[in-house]
């Protein structure tokens, strides 16, 4: 189980973090979504205890971060957005040089290393320089890496970023499997129908605030209320960029790249919603269209992120 | 000492450097280099003797010629070996995971001491059997030579501690390694230029003891190596200066070089890791 609490980062006068807390139950899966530079790596390091909050806490499986850190260590398996790997290393030596680093007896050792590689797929690969080795291999055994110690807890910082589409695949599949095993996952990305298959809970993270959690479903179901308009025109665009930005429910008015339709986020029913296009057409606007946008995952998000609280 | 050789990084380390072909070859172009120079010595000095002999005070001449040129060595070298260990695991990314893995970070700043320097450790001791040489011809006694190897292994670790430093504090290797060597130079030219100031003006004053000049000397490893090679000329020297008997310089030496060490390294295993207790400001 992770718990954060009130958790601030500053850098001078940038809010990295902004008095996030959170709950994330043991065996659920938590997706962390946000733009780059939202918060989430700084979170993450945070509870990896890479990196000393400005105030506030956290606690994994009841370890403080901040009085208990290497046990923190100890629960925990992070796997960091970007990483290196050590030249001249094998793909064995390398899990062998960390689960050596983690205290496991070299018995130990050599018969888990086989086990890790066959869950990554990379048992073929076992006697590779890691440095040959493609990205999309060097993430899974980086995957395989933060499991060696068998943590309870994973904290997983864009694990498929960059990889191909069958590598995000086969990295999703390896995340399912691990969920299936009981692990406490704190997964990130910056992509969130990339996290809605396999998370049970989301949180959206915008300027270092946690904007929106809950289920995906939940959360696309807090917008249901809010409908995308856009209005085609066949002149007089300016004019009813006015008119639109005067009316009740209306906000985020934005002109498209057309230059003949705008749209905007309407929060009325469907009553108000004719209300406002007959005296729309009172005021003689030139609409050639008048119509509602579905809205998906990616316009959630985008949505979310503009600024408007959720939660 | 178990813990140590059980050290994961130092083991990792261990294997990276040796499984290198580039580091074999550099150890045997030293060797090389280093038997070319001592031949071709023996050669030249035999040439110009009546007798075609090469004398035990010869030998002894080119004992303290190799033994300022193996000081020269590690003095240029321990630098650029450790002063990119930590910031080196953090440029390419990899100190992060090292840092949430339960080692220590003692553990972890040790076994990159060690490992960075072992290197270097096995070309002094690689080169043990040309330096051998010497006891053919006479001039020097095994005590000596374990004294100057002593002493080699002595300075490897008090500048490796330095690199280790500032690898750690300094987050850039370029600029870890310019400040690493810079602190060389100084400890090395710096306090000789420090030494030969200060003697002058004490030489103005007409001060038969001048204190400044004996610290200078004091820091300078170059001169603590002399002072094992040339006792005598030494201790003409420490006359000079007005020192007494009482405690040696070598001594002295070793002691502010061993705080020094125990000092850097102290810090360096601080500020691995943040301080997860500490407030960060805000």
């Amino acid at each position: 189980m992770i718990e954060i609490i009130d958790l601030t980062k500053q850098y001078g006068k940038f809010t990295a973090l902004d008095c996030l807390n959170l709950t994330i139950d043991k065996g659920t899966v938590f997706g962390f979504v946000g733009q780059n530079g939202a918060g989430k790596s700084t979170t993450f390091s945070i509870l990896a205890t890479l990196l000393s909050p400005s105030s506030g806490t956290a606690y994994i499986n009841g370890f403080n971060i901040r009085s208990e850190p290497k046990a923190v260590r100890s629960q925990i398996g992070y796997m960091p957005d970007f990483f290196g790997v050590y030249d001249q290393l094998k793909t064995v030596e390398y899990l062998d040089f960390y689960g050596a680093s983690y205290g496991i007896s070299q018995s130990e050792r050599n018969k888990l290393i086989p086990q890790l590689l066959e869950l990554v797929n990379l048992t073929d690969k076992q006697d590779s320089y890691v440095d040959i080795l493609s990205r999309g291999m060097k993430q899974r055994l980086c995957l395989a890496r933060s499991l060696i110690h068998d943590p309870e807890v994973l904290i997983l910082d864009e694990p498929a970023s960059g990889l191909d589409p069958r590598a995000r695949v086969e990295m999703r599949e390896i995340l399912k499997e691990l969920k299936n095993m009981g692990k406490t996952i704190l997964i990130s990305s910056h992509i969130l129908p990339e996290l809605a298959e396999m998370c049970d809970t989301i949180g959206i993270i915008d300027q270092g605030r946690l904007v929106a959690q809950g289920s995906v479903s939940e959360i696309q179901q807090r917008l249901k209320g809010e409908k995308l308009i856009v209005v085609k025109l066949q002149h007089g665009l300016d004019e009813a960029v006015r008119f639109f930005e005067d009316q009740p429910m209306v906000s985020g008015l934005v002109k498209r790249e057309d230059g003949h339709s705008l749209q905007f986020i309407y929060s009325g029913d469907a009553e108000d919603q004719v209300q406002l296009l007959k005296m729309a057409l009172l005021q003689n606007l030139a609409i050639v269209s008048f119509s509602e946008i579905e809205t998906n995952l990616e316009d959630v998000f985008m949505e979310i992120t503009k600024g408007v609280e959720l939660t | 000492m178990r813990n140590l050789l059980l050290n994961p990084v130092l083991n990792k380390e261990f294997k990276l450097r040796f499984r290198s072909f580039k580091s074999f070859l550099g150890l045997g172009l030293y060797l090389l280099a280093l038997s070319v120079l001592m031949v071709g010595f023996i050669f030249l000095e035999s040439q110009g003797s009546p007798m075609g002999r090469f004398r035990p005070e010869q030998s002894r001449t080119m004992f303290i010629l190799m033994s300022f040129i193996q000081m020269g060595l590690i003095l240029f070298i321990t630098p650029g070996l450790t002063a990119g260990v930590i910031s080196g695991e953090r440029e390419k990314q990899t100190l992060n995971i090292l840092l949430t893995t339960n080692q220590s970070s003692a553990s972890i700043i040790f076994g990159k001491l060690i490992s960075s320097v072992s290197f270097l450790l096995l070309m002094i001791f690689a080169s043990m059997p040309i330096y051998s040489i010497v006891f053919l011809y006479g001039g020097i006694s095994p005590g000596q030579v374990l004294v100057v190897l002593g002493y080699y292994i002595f300075t490897i670790l008090v500048f490796g501690s330095i690199g280790i430093f500032f690898s750690t504090l300094v987050r850039k290797t370029i600029i870890a390694m310019i400040t690493t060597y810079g602190v060389t130079l100084f400890l090395t030219a710096g306090t000789a230029f420090l030494f030969a100031v200060s003697m002058s003006v004490s030489q103005m004053g007409n001060s038969s003891n001048n204190p400044f000049a004996l610290f200078f000397v004091m820091l300078n490893p170059v001169m603590i190596l002399f002072s094992f090679l040339e006792p005598d000329a030494f201790s003409e020297l420490s006359n000079q200066l007005g020192l007494g008997s009482e405690f040696p310089l070598w001594a002295a030496n070793m002691v502010t070089y061993v705080l020094i060490m125990v000092l850097l390294i102290f810090i360096s295993v601080k500020k691995l890791r943040p301080n997860m207790k500490v407030k960060s400001r805000r």
